[in-house]
């Protein structure tokens, strides 16, 4: 067992560290949310040229070598400074299903993630499936030796930014079936494609993305056209462990403006700090905070291993990040009273991205219920 | 004890209701919940019931008031609330009206009492500053005496909606000498009065709901003066309890849980509708089971206030409990609207579209609203104040 950092991992976080303090404070990054652009390119030109975005890919795939514990290190350096720049949609999700995708694709896609060209967004999303990433009206369709692609993807994250999106679309079977599952690369700009941009209320920007009879060749599939949820289901258990950081990272930060905010503000002649009810809360937020780590640690250090090992640890660690994000969210403006209403403050803007978090790759009931039926299922297997 | 209508009651009730029916405004329906709205918006009910001799309920029958019975009342705003009424404003009706009609003088009554009543004059609440916030006491606006004149230096912050307001009623230290609570006078302020500066702060769902307010060499004559100077932390109090019991919603909620049920009914978990889903069933059963409770307590404390006791510590129970249960409401909307919690319908204007929101209509402003109603239960006495009210008023500690 050993829950050291490597030398390069120490590395990217204090040099990522020191860019977003330098150049992501909170005043900057105010100002690009309300830019016309929402995020800055040149910002992902210095991910890139740190070696952030070529950090969890191996080697042979134009990687540095590392894995997840480097996304994690990035995400939740990412937490603490708020940054809205889709590493995790196009690093983690996009790199994640580029992995398992052929060498040409690796070639193609891959080599031009790294080196920071190329912006995805992973379109999964529809009107009516809620959380279950089986739940697809969005269809894709033979067409000679490539794909036809029609249907609406919801809320899009990062979607404006991106030149290409990662789609899920059912290739067979009935709406929600496991089997009949494909995932797809699509260059936003092609023939069929549209979007409604617009902001999210955490700073992001996302899209409606419609897809109308859009053809894409063979070489646009990902794995198993005809089975890939499984495949889905790995990387999008990769996004919530590495969401899961970014959560404590911002975690990290509200606990800590909330602790000083006390020290300092005066009330009945006293610092609010000094009132143990206020004491005892910023307790538990600190050890709502502990547990989120932890979990996270888990959550990441899992994803290698089996199937329903790697989705329990998942759907843990989201359930215990939501529960922890709202508690610390909504205790971080209450502390600051007034105050932490305020849209000046940086606080609301941690407590509204902690919200944010738990509805992302599904909320804390989601995974509670996801958590009980595998744990059921293991039951029934070894009573049989 | 007996929880029935009789007929009359009834037969009021339904009066009410077609009132409401036909009068209320068309266009603002569906606004309700909303705090960016417009003067006229705002108002447009008020007037309504001002002219019909209905926009203060719970005002004494000479002032004003309907005369009703607190079960009346109770029926009133139940009725409001089933069509989502955007009721009138609370810094008029609840909080400075009864304080001028209880403690204020015959031309402070016939000045200001009809402009309360008719919806004409919008006011502000002047009490909190920087460094006052739980601690109000502590306040350092001062009024200073000169001539037939107050001068007023200070600053107010969190003062709600006073880019609308006519006029305000402000705490002001009259007696810097005296120890915190003597020594405050409430003074009220034409908001016109050169050296009033009104400044926005913007919140954290991107609306202007409250401002900054500075006075400087403010000139208040002297006959704003409500009641005996250096006495207002007497009548600040009596206002703070009335604006506590108002502040349970009940009705509102009831409608808010009504809302969340048909949300969820259109909302679908893997083809079932949510409400049709063991775990948000019951929360949702949780959410009703806990404004019954309230309910129910509010009931009480509204029969023994017609007993004739005043709202007392006990009306810290309604707003810890009615600013709980409209937290929880706004969270499980959210909860409930799943993916389409994120777009920032206020946004969207910002950003080429004049077209608002996407997703269903029910959830654009599900999030703003979730962040918004972390207000109650730091305002009008934070809860952890309230619970400090209950230790002490009540149980001696
Ligand atoms: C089953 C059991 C086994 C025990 N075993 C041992 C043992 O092996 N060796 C040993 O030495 N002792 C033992 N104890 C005693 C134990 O350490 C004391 O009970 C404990 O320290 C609390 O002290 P008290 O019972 O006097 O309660 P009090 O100190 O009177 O506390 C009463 C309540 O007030 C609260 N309180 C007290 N001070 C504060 C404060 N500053 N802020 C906020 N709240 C406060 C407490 O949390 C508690 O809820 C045991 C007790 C129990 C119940
Ligand atoms: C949206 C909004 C609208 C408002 N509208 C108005 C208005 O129209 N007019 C007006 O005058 N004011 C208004 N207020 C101000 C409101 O009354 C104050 O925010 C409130 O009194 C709390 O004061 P504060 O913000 O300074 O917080 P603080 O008093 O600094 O409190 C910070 C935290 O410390 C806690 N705390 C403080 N003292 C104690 C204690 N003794 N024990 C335990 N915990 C304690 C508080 O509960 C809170 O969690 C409004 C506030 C908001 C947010």
């Amino acid at each position: 067992m050993d829950f050291n950092f490597t030398e390069e991992q120490t590395m990217i976080r204090d040099s990522l560290a020191r860019l977003i303090k330098d150049q992501y404070d909170f005043d900057t990054r105010r100002k690009v949310v309300a830019s016309k652009e929402g995020w800055r390119p040149e910002m992902w030109a210095q991910f890139a040229e740190l070696g952030l975005l070529a950090a969890p890919f191996s080697e042979e795939d134009g990687g540095l070598g590392g894995g997840p514990i480097d996304a994690m290190v990035v995400m939740e350096e990412f937490g603490k400074g708020l940054v809205v720049e889709p590493f995790l949609q196009t690093v983690v999700l996009a790199g994640g299903f580029l992995k398992a995708g052929t060498s040409a694709q690796k070639e193609d896609h891959l080599a031009a993630l790294i080196s920071g060209e190329r912006v995805f967004a992973f379109a999964y999303a529809e009107p009516k499936g809620r959380y279950n990433l089986a739940d697809l009206e969005t269809t894709a369709t033979k067409d000679g030796s490539g794909w036809k692609i029609s249907g609406h993807k919801a809320v899009v994250i990062g979607a404006p930014w991106a030149s290409h999106l990662i789609v899920t679309a059912r290739t067979s079977g009935g709406r929600r079936d496991a089997k009949g599952v494909g995932v797809f690369i699509v260059a936003k700009d092609a023939k069929g494609v549209t979007t409604r941009d617009y902001p999210t209320v955490d700073g992001r920007r996302a899209s409606e993305v419609y897809f109308e009879n859009v053809t894409v060749g063979a070489d646009a599939v990902i794995g198993d056209p005809s089975d890939s949820l499984g495949l889905v289901e790995k990387v999008t258990d990769e996004a919530i462990a590495a969401l899961c950081a970014e959560a404590c990272g911002a975690m990290k930060v509200a606990n800590a403006q909330t602790v000083e905010y006390s020290k300092t503000r005066k009330q009945f002649g006293t610092p609010i700090g000094k009132f143990q009810v206020l004491q005892h809360r910023m307790a538990d937020m600190f050890i709502e905070h502990e547990q989120s780590v932890s979990m996270t640690y888990m959550a990441t250090l899992k994803l290698g291993e089996d199937d329903v090992t790697r989705k329990k640890a998942a759907s843990a660690a989201k359930v215990r990040i939501g529960q922890g994000g709202r508690f610390i969210g909504q205790q971080s403006i209450q502390i600051h009273g007034g105050m932490g209403m305020t849209d000046e403050l940086a606080i609301g803007h941690y407590f509204k991205r902690l919200t944010m978090i738990d509805s992302e790759f599904g909320n804390v009931d989601h995974h509670l219920k996801r958590y009980t039926e595998l744990s059921a299922a293991e039951v029934a297997v070894a009573a049989e | 004890m007996n929880l029935e209508f009789s007929p009359e009651e009834i037969a009021f009730r339904d009066e009410v209701r077609a009132f409401i029916r036909d009068n209320y405004p068309k266009e603002l329906v569906g606004l309700g919940n909303r705090e960016d709205l417009t003067r006229e918006q705002f108002l447009a009910w008020h007037k309504i019931l001002g002219k019909k001799g209905w926009s203060a309920p719970a005002w004494p029958k000479k002032y004003g008031g309907t005369g009703w019975t607190s079960t009346q009342r109770y029926i009133w705003s139940e009725e409001n609330a089933r069509v989502d009424a955007l009721m009138p404003l609370p810094f008029g009706i609840s909080m400075v009206g009864p304080v001028i009609y209880t403690f204020g003088n015959e031309e402070q009554k016939a000045k200001h009492l009809p402009g309360i009543l008719a919806g004409d004059v919008w006011w502000a609440q002047g009490y909190s500053e920087p460094g006052a916030g739980s601690d109000l006491a502590s306040l350092k606006t001062t009024a200073v005496r000169d001539g037939d004149h107050y001068v007023i230096n200070g600053q107010k912050t969190w003062t709600t909606l006073a880019q609308h307001a006519d006029w305000g009623f402000f705490l002001c230290r009259t007696d810097p000498s005296a120890k915190a609570q003597e020594g405050i006078s409430f003074i009220l302020v034409d908001m016109k009065t050169p050296g009033i500066e009104v400044r926005p702060i913007k919140l954290i769902d991107g609306t202007h709901e409250v401002n900054e307010t500075w006075l400087t060499d403010v000139r208040v004559p002297v006959e704003n003066l409500v009641g005996k100077e250096n006495e207002g932390w007497t009548y600040a109090k009596f206002l703070l309890a009335h604006e506590r019991s108002g502040i349970a919603g009940v009705a509102r909620s009831k409608r808010g849980v009504e809302r969340l049920r048909s949300i969820a009914s259109q909302e679908t978990l893997d083809g079932t509708p949510l409400i049709k889903t063991d775990e948000f069933a019951r929360k949702i059963s949780q959410l009703e089971i806990d404004l019954t409770a309230l309910e129910f307590t509010e009931l009480r404390t509204l029969a023994s206030e017609a007993a004739g006791k005043g709202p007392g510590p006990e009306s810290s129970i309604l707003k810890i409990k009615g600013t709980e249960i409209q937290q929880r409401l706004t969270e499980l909307t959210l909860e409930a609207v799943g993916n389409y919690g994120a777009p920032y319908a206020r946004g969207m204007d910002h950003f080429g579209s004049n077209e608002i929101g996407v997703g269903p209509d029910y959830s654009n402003f599900s999030a703003d609203a979730y962040f918004n109603m972390r207000k109650t239960s730091i305002y009008g006495g934070s809860n952890e104040i309230q619970r400090n009210i209950i230790s002490k008023m009540i149980l001696g500690l």
